[in-house]
Order: structure tokens, then C-alpha cells, then sequence
């Protein structure tokens, strides 16, 4: 197995990731693609471990951690949808706009 | 001639051991200075003096007039020299100085300004009692005073010229007195015109003089002459005559003498001091200190001719005007100007002593005679002789001063006037003979003719104001006392003034007059000229006959007065030769005229046109500044930049939309850019 | 660069098991990510996310990390995603076909910023690492265990303290106002 085929397929998640954060109006669908690119960040992370050999086991030690973190935000980010929806009835994040000029 | 009186004539010649006059000579300079500072304080506090500030003057004139009697007692007993000087300026290589002279010539001025001056204020505060502006009359009348001191004390010419110029101040000032009337602001304006232009003649003189020698100073142009300085010798000629004409516009001879006349528009007192005693003598003043300038055949000799003729026709054509004249005081003026021509035709014949004596005693009788008729005008208010007649009974202190004061005029024995009269008869006789040709002689008839004249107008004078029958609708009555101790004072000394100067018996006038420190080289008769004094006297009283028998006893009605119109002679006397319209059509109304309106269109439009251009110049370049420069350059500048700002953010606030996702876009989408530029770029 | 090579090199790599197996769940993967984005129906967008998980976590067992295989199904796909689920059914009213529009109708932006993500970092990983192999061999979880404890303690505890931190606030938000 080479390195940049899961590198490739990295890149490849990471940017399907990127368009669905642009191209999403409803949050919960912005913070799925969000989770997206943390998926396609973990396996980049745990293929240089696998390539590298490390007898630290950094590349994986970074994944869980991202992995939390990732649960982490999850939570946080939904529980502000859930505030938002229930202040505005709607989850769409195009009216989200009261910092604009 | 006696071995005596020929001592005497000898004496008199020598310049003489003069002496230095000690304190009072050298405290001199206070003899000018007191006037003018009590004319200052006259000024400033004399409304607020019991006397409204006719004591300072009167205390100013009795100084001088102690002083100037001390100094000439002094003299008398042994001749004074004593010349003070402070310099004030340096102008190149000449010095400007403030000199003082004490001198025979100059003592003599003293006293006479001091004493006449003295009577003639003592009057003034009678005479001028009520006026309008009494206290700026004595302001004025002491700066007379102090002007005329300083011009007769002066030792260098520009203080001379400084002097000159003040007394025609005040003479503008106090002729033009009542200025409510515009006569009299058009007769001070013409009397200080004529003075003026007679001065460049003045100055122009000096200059030469001063430039010539080197230095301002009397003594040192009169050492110049005495060494016979060549270069001086040759400007002689014309600085003489430049001074004669200056001499010529103060003194007021013929053809500058058209002021002294129309000058009787100021008061009484004024005329009597200045335009008779003082003042107008100041030209033959000048004469007399530059006296060896025009003795010395080497320098200004030549312009004595033209003196004595110019004085010649002064004295008599003046004479005859007076004969025409109604208003007193013009005839007085025309007395004065035709006395003045024999002092001037005095100093024309080289007769130093003669022509000064003269002033002398004019001063005293012609001061008299005008304070008289001041006294007259007075009760009668009225200058005009057919308001008047028959005063001699309600002024009788009056009548008999104005009598005493024209026989001594008119040159009767033994009063002053006699004795001056005949030396200068006796000056002239002298100059015929010995040097001065047919010029001479023929001067010295007109001189004869003119005493004869001079006793028929007085004689007219007294019967038309004193004698038969009073004309007017006022109630005349004698002046009070302060007005009628003055003229008894000058009247005895009208008396008595010519005996200081009998040739051949005592002759202490002559040798006040030569103490100086040159010889005047004048000639001093030893003895009266019996004949001389004989005819003058003749004449004199054929003057008084003839004037006693047209005009004593048809006094009463002015119809018979006039009968003795003579039909050519009296209306060109009476237009006083015409000379008044020929300077008027000829000077005045070009002047006043086309001149005057050319100067002011000059000053309108061009002048002023040039000083206009230039601030609108100036408008039009400011304002066009700030238009074009400040509002659309620069202010346009900076406005831009505030729209720049303003649109640029107008424009980039656009990017703030508050959606998170084109935000998150734009970071991705930086976020490539820079990775590209990384790797793109290294 | 010669089309014959290139087949050669690509049946050679298809001749290892472990390539054919991860070709077939990167294409799942691939696919399952494409619907996560772009599908109309927001449940099936989760439950897509679900797949591409799941195929991440078979990649993970072929790399050897095999608690973090484990742990992602767990996490993730157990918890995440059943969050992901409870938040939709929470915040619209409807399940089913969304009748409102789901995504921007300006997508170009977006695909372009995204195509150029991905065209960098795949040149730039090409350019890199070219024909690296990994060696496969399985991770020990004991070890990863130790690990954890002594040398990455400190990030461990900071992130055990993160989620803390997430819960509390998690509450506090979304709890309902204290009347």
C-alpha cells in the first residue's frame, strides 16, 4: 500500500468536506460536512503513523484525540442550533447574517 | 569842527576793545528760551490763570525787557562781544548749532523788542479784553516774541533761518485771528505765501553763503569776507542778492510788500508789534548783520544799487497810496512800508548806523501810532477814518499821543524821528558823492519828496480822525489806563530816542551799534549836515501846511473830502498800482485754477488710479487664489481623499454579510492561494 | 508520461489484495461523502456520513490502528451521528423530504474553492511521497494504552478537561430558560 492513496483519498474527503461547508444551508448539514474533513484529517494522521513506524504512536495518539475533540464540538455546535432554531424556528444559517454591514 | 567832537567821531570809528559782557551775556540764551517756554506753559495752564495766561506773556516781555536794557546800559559803558554756541548736528562736514550773540547789533533788538514788545502786551490786555480767544492770542504773540529773539540772537545762518520761519508762524497765526471771517484766513495765507516765496531766495543765499565758507556761522562768513576768500568773492553777487530777496519778502519791499497792508486784518496789537516795530525789520536786521558782505567792493557791493532802488521805489510809491486810504490802519501800513524803504534805501547807501537808527526809532513811533488808532478803532469799532472826526475832545490821551507819534513820523525837530531821518538823508547825501553816482542823487531827492509826502498823509490822518465833527453812531470815550500808559511810555520815548545819536555831540548809538567784532566800514558824519536837516525840515512842515489846509477844515463832510479827487492818479492809488490784480490774474488764479484741477485729476487718476491698480491687483489675485487655487485645487485634493475613503468603504463593507459560509469560503479559498504562492514562489 | 507504464504500474498495485480492498471502500467512501453534500433529504445526509465513517474505520483495521478503528465506530458512528440525528429531529418540524432548498443556488464558488483544496494537497502529497509503501503491521493497544498515559498525558487530560467543558456548556445552552 502506498502512502498517497490514502492521501489522495484524504484530499479527496477533505475537499468534499470543504464544498458541503460552503454550499450547505442548514446547520446541521454544514457541521456533517464539518465532520467530514475531521474524518478525512484522521486518516491522513493515522497513514504518516502507519509509514513512519513511529514507536511514539503519534499518528494514532493524534487521531483519538482528534476523534474527541471532534465529539466535543459536535455537542457544543448542535446545542447552539437547537438555541438558534428555538429563538428563529428555522435552521437556516443564510438569516444568521446580524453582523453584516 | 571842534578838536572834541573829532575825538568822538574817532572813537566811534574803532571796532574797539570789546569786553566779554560776562554772566548776562553768557546766560543770553535765555533771552529767546523764556518766551517760548511761557508760551508753552501759556498753552497748557493758562486758561486756568487768574489773567488767563496774560501774566506769563507780560512776565516773558518784562525779562527781555530788563535784560535786554540791562545788556544795552552794559554796552554803553563799554562796548559787549560775546558769542555762545552748542552744537546740536553734524550734517557731513557742516555743524548745526544753536548760537547766541550778544553784540551792539544784537542788544539793540533786545531792547527794543523787549520794551516795545513790553508796551505793546500791556495794551494787549485792554484792547483784547472779551475776545474769543484771548489766551491762545498771548500763546501765539509769545511765540512772537521768542522767534523774533531767536532770529536777532541767532549766530549762525540756519538758526537765523529757523527764527525767520517761526515769526512767519506766528504772523500767519495772529493775522488770521478772527479766522470766523474768511478775509482774514485769505490775508495770513497771503502774507505767509509771499514771505515763502521771498525765503528761497533766503535760503538759497545761505546755502551758497554756507557752502562757499564752509561753515553757518556770521562770524565765520565775515572772516571770510575780511580775508578777502576768493571763492566766496565769487558767488558774492548772487548769494548778496538771493539774501536782499528774502530780506526783500520780510522786510515787505516793492514787489513782495503786497502783504503788510491786507495783514491789518489781525488785531491792533499784533500790527503794532509785528508788522510795524519788530517783525518787518527783521529783513533790514539781516542787512545789517551781514553788513561787511555788501560793504566790500570785492563781493556783494554791486547789489547795493539794486537795494537802494528797490527802497527808493518802496518809500515813495508807498507813501502815496497812504494818501488815498480811508481805513487808518491801512494808511499806517503804507507809512511802514514806505519807512521801511528808507531803512532799506539806508542800507543801500552803505549807512549801517543810519538805517539802524532808524529802526530804532520807527519802532517806537510807528508802535505808538498803531496802538493809538488801536485805541480809536476801539471806541469807535470802526477802522474807517469817515466813521471818525473830532475825537480829540473825548480821547484827549489818545489825540495827544497819535500827535507826538506823527510829528515824530513826519520828522519835526527835536523829536526822534527827525534825527533818524536826517542821518539817512545825510547817509545818502554822503554815498552820492563817493561811489554811489547819480543813482544816489536821484534817491536822495526821492527821499526828500518822500518826507514831504510821508507829513501830508499824517497831518490827513490826524485832522480826519481827531478834528471837526464825529461821523460814527458810537459812543467814543477815552481807553482805560492800561491802554493809555502804554502809549504815553512809547510817546516820551518817541520824544527822547533820537538823542541817543546827534552827530558831532553825542553819538552813543553809533558806538553801541559798533560793537562787533569787525568794522562795519559805514560812514559817520561828524557833524549834522545843517542843510540836510534844514530842507528835510522844510519839507516836513510844507507837508503838515499842505495837509492842514486841504483837510482841516473840510473835515466835516466826506463830499469834501473827496473833491480832491484827482481823476487819474487817485484811482490807480487806490488800486494800489494794480499790482495786487496783476499777481492775482497772473499767480493766483492759474494756480488756483488750471493748476489746482490738473494736480487733482493728476492725483485722481493716475496717482491714486496706480495705488487702486494695485489693490485690485491684489483682490483679483486673491481671489482668484482661493477660488481656483485653494477651493478646486486643494480643498478638491482632500475632499477626493475623504470620498476615496468614504466609497472605499462603502464598497468593502459589502464583504461583510454575516453569513459564516462566505466566510469560511473566502479562508479555504486564501488559504489555497497561499499554499500555491508557497510552493510557487520557492 | 506513456499510457503502457501507467497500466502496468496500476495492475501491478491491483495485484496486492490490501489495494483491491481499499480501492473498493475508497469509492464507497467517496461516494457516501459526495451524498453526504449533496443530498436533498438531510436524514440521508447523516446516514451517509455514517457509511463514510464506517469505511474510514476499515481503513484504519488495514492500517494496523486498531483501537482507533474501534473507537471512531464507537464515537463517531455510535454517538456523534445519533447526535446528528437527535439535532435534526429537533430543529425542523417535518422529517422526510425538506421542501426547503438545501443548499446555496450559487455552488460554483464553492466547487471551485474545493476543487483547488483538493488539487494542492493531492500534487503536493504526489509530489512528496511519490511510491512510498507502508509496511503494515498491527498496533498493540496495550502499547497505544501506555502511551496515552505517560507521554501524551498532558493532551490527554487537557482534552478529557475540553470535554467538560463541551458538556457544561452543552447544558447550559441548550437548557430552557429559567422562568
Amino acid at each position: 500500500m502506498l502512502v498517497t492513496q490514502f492521501l489522495i483519498l484524504g484530499a479527496l474527503l477533505f475537499s468534499i468536506g470543504i464544498y458541503g461547508v460552503l454550499v450547505r444551508r442548514n446547520a446541521v448539514l454544514v457541521l456533517l460536512s464539518i465532520e467530514l474533513m475531521l474524518a478525512a484529517v484522521n486518516i491522513n494522521l493515522v497513514a504518516f503513523g502507519a509509514f513512519l513506524q513511529d514507536t511514539m504512536l503519534g499518528g494514532q495518539a493524534f487521531a483519538l484525540f482528534v476523534i474527541t475533540i471532534a465529539a466535543a464540538e459536535v455537542g457544543i455546535g448542535l446545542a447552539i442550533v437547537v438555541l438558534i432554531f428555538r429563538n428563529r424556528s428555522s435552521a437556516n444559517v443564510d438569516e444568521l447574517d446580524l453582523m453584516r454591514w | 569842527m571842534s578838536p572834541t567832537l573829532a575825538l568822538f567821531a574817532l572813537q566811534a570809528h574803532e571796532p574797539g576793545h570789546l569786553s566779554d559782557g560776562g554772566v548776562l551775556a553768557e546766560f543770553a540764551w535765555l533771552i529767546p528760551l523764556v518766551p517760548l517756554v511761557l508760551m508753552v506753559a501759556i498753552v497748557f495752564v493758562g486758561k486756568r490763570l487768574p489773567y488767563k495766561g496774560w501774566e506769563l506773556a507780560e512776565a516773558a516781555m518784562l525779562f527781555v525787557a530788563v535784560y535786554g536794557v540791562t545788556l544795552l546800559i552794559m554796552n554803553a559803558s563799554g562796548g559787549i562781544y560775546h558769542e555762545g554756541s552748542v552744537e546740536i548736528a553734524r550734517i557731513g562736514a557742516y555743524t548745526i548749532e544753536w548760537g547766541w550773540v550778544v553784540d551792539g547789533l544784537s542788544i539793540m533788538m533786545y531792547s527794543v523788542v523787549g520794551v516795545v514788545g513790553l508796551a505793546v502786551f500791556t495794551y494787549s490786555k485792554g484792547y483784547m479784553k472779551g475776545d474769543v480767544r484771548y489766551t491762545w492770542f498771548f500763546a501765539a504773540f509769545t511765540l512772537f516774541a521768542g522767534a523774533m529773539l531767536v532770529l536777532v540772537s541767532a549766530a549762525n545762518m540756519i538758526q537765523l533761518l529757523v527764527g525767520w520761519e517761526l515769526v512767519g508762524l506766528a504772523s500767519y497765526l495772529l493775522i488770521g485771528h478772527y479766522w470766523e471771517d474768511h478775509s482774514n484766513n485769505a490775508a495770513a495765507i497771503k502774507a505767509f505765501f509771499t514771505n515763502k516765496i521771498a525765503d528761497v531766495g533766503l535760503v538759497i543765499g545761505i546755502i551758497i553763503i554756507g557752502v562757499t565758507v564752509g561753515s553757518f556761522r556770521f562770524n565765520d562768513v565775515l572772516t571770510a569776507v575780511f580775508d578777502g576768500d576768493s571763492a566766496l568773492a565769487q558767488v558774492a553777487f548772487w548769494a548778496g542778492l538771493a539774501l536782499f530777496i528774502g530780506a526783500m519778502g520780510k522786510s515787505a519791499q516793492f514787489p513782495f510788500h503786497v502783504w503788510l497792508p491786507d495783514a491789518m486784518a489781525g488785531p491792533t496789537p499784533v500790527s503794532s508789534l509785528m508788522h510795524a516795530a519788530t517783525m518787518v525789520t527783521a529783513g533790514v536786521y539781516l542787512l545789517g548783520r551781514m553788513f561787511p558782505f555788501y560793504q566790500s567792493d570785492v563781493f556783494a557791493a554791486d547789489v547795493k544799487t539794486i537795494i537802494i532802488v528797490i527802497g527808493a521805489i518802496t518809500l515813495f510809491a508807498m507813501g502815496l497810496i497812504a494818501l488815498v486810504q480811508d481805513d487808518i490802519k491801512k494808511v499806517l501800513a503804507y507809512s511802514t512800508l514806505s519807512q521801511l524803504g528808507y531803512m532799506t534805501v539806508a542800507m543801500g547807501a552803505g549807512a549801517y548806523t543810519a538805517g539802524l537808527f532808524h529802526l530804532f526809532t520807527h519802532a517806537f513811533f510807528k508802535g505808538l501810532l498803531f496802538l493809538a488808532a488801536g485805541s480809536v478803532i476801539h471806541a469807535v469799532h470802526s477802522n474807517n477814518m469817515s466813521d471818525m472826526g473830532g475825537l480829540r475832545k473825548p480821547m484827549p490821551w489818545t489825540y495827544k499821543t497819535f500827535l507826538v507819534g506823527s510829528l515824530a513820523l513826519a520828522g519835526i525837530f527835536p523829536l526822534a524821528g527827525f534825527w533818524s531821518k536826517d542821518e539817512i538823508l545825510a547817509s545818502i547825501s554822503y554815498d552820492a558823492g563817493h561811489g554811489g553816482g547819480t543813482i544816489a542823487s536821484v534817491v536822495l531827492w526821492i527821499a526828500i519828496a518822500g518826507a514831504f509826502v510821508t507829513a501830508f498823509y499824517m497831518a490827513r490822518a490826524v485832522y480826519l480822525t481827531f478834528f471837526g465833527e464825529y461821523k460814527g453812531h458810537a459812543h467814543p470815550h477815552e481807553s482805560p489806563k492800561i491802554m493809555t500808559y502804554p502809549l504815553i511810555g512809547l510817546a516820551a520815548l518817541s520824544i527822547v530816542a533820537g538823542f541817543v545819536n546827534v552827530p558831532g555831540v553825542y553819538t552813543g548809538f553809533t558806538e553801541w551799534l559798533a560793537a562787533r567784532p569787525f568794522s562795519m566800514g559805514d560812514h559817520h558824519a561828524e557833524s549834522i549836515n545843517f542843510a540836510l536837516a534844514a530842507i528835510g525840515l522844510l519839507v516836513a512842515l510844507a507837508g503838515i501846511a499842505a495837509g492842514t489846509r486841504l483837510w482841516r477844515k473840510d473835515a466835516a463832510t466826506q463830499a469834501e473830502r473827496d473833491r480832491f479827487r484827482i481823476p487819474v492818479l487817485y484811482p490807480v492809488l487806490e488800486h494800489k498800482y494794480y499790482i495786487d490784480d496783476l499777481y492775482r490774474v497772473a499767480l493766483v488764479d492759474p494756480i488756483r485754477g488750471p493748476v489746482a484741477r490738473f494736480v487733482n485729476w493728476t492725483n485722481t487718476y493716475v496717482i491714486d488710479a496706480v495705488v487702486n491698480a494695485f489693490g485690485g491687483l491684489s483682490m483679483v489675485l486673491a481671489k482668484g487664489v482661493y477660488r481656483g487655487v485653494d477651493q478646486r485645487g486643494i480643498d478638491l485634493a482632500i475632499n477626493a481623499v475623504a470620498g476615496a475613503t468614504g466609497e472605499a468603504g462603502e464598497a468593502l463593507r459589502h464583504t461583510t454579510t454575516g453569513r459564516v459560509q462566505q466566510y469560511a469560503g473566502a479562508l479555504f479559498a486564501g488559504a489555497v492561494l497561499l499554499v500555491l504562492g508557497l510552493l510557487i514562489f520557492t | 508520461m506513456d499510457v503502457g507504464a501507467w497500466i502496468d504500474w496500476t495492475l501491478d498495485w491491483l495485484s496486492n489484495a490490501q489495494n483491491v480492498l481499499f480501492i473498493v471502500v475508497a469509492l464507497a467512501m467517496v461516494a457516501a461523502a459526495f451524498r453526504v453534500v449533496t443530498s436533498p433529504n438531510v436524514v440521508h445526509a447523516a446516514l451517509m456520513l455514517v457509511v463514510a465513517l464506517g469505511g474510514s474505520a476499515v481503513l484504519f483495521l488495514m492500517l494496523g490502528a486498531e483501537f482507533v478503528a474501534w473507537a471512531l465506530v464507537l464515537v463517531y458512528i455510535g454517538a456523534v451521528v445519533v447526535l446528528f440525528l437527535f439535532g435534526i429531529m429537533i430543529t425542523r418540524a417535518p422529517t422526510g423530504r425538506d421542501p426547503v432548498r438545501l443548499d446555496h443556488k450559487r455552488r460554483w464558488p464553492a466547487a471551485l474553492v474545493a476543487f483547488a483544496t483538493f488539487v494542492t494537497l493531492a500534487s503536493v502529497s504526489v509530489a512528496a511521497f511519490e511510491d512510498a509503501v507502508i509496511e503494515g503491521q498491527v498496533t498493540r493497544t496495550d502499547e497505544l494504552g501506555e502511551l496515552l498515559f505517560t507521554r501524551y498525558v498532558i493532551p490527554f487530560e487537557a482534552v478529557s478537561f475540553v470535554l467538560l467543558a463541551a458538556l457544561i456548556g452543552g447544558i447550559v445552552l441548550a437548557r430552557k430558560d429559567p422562568e
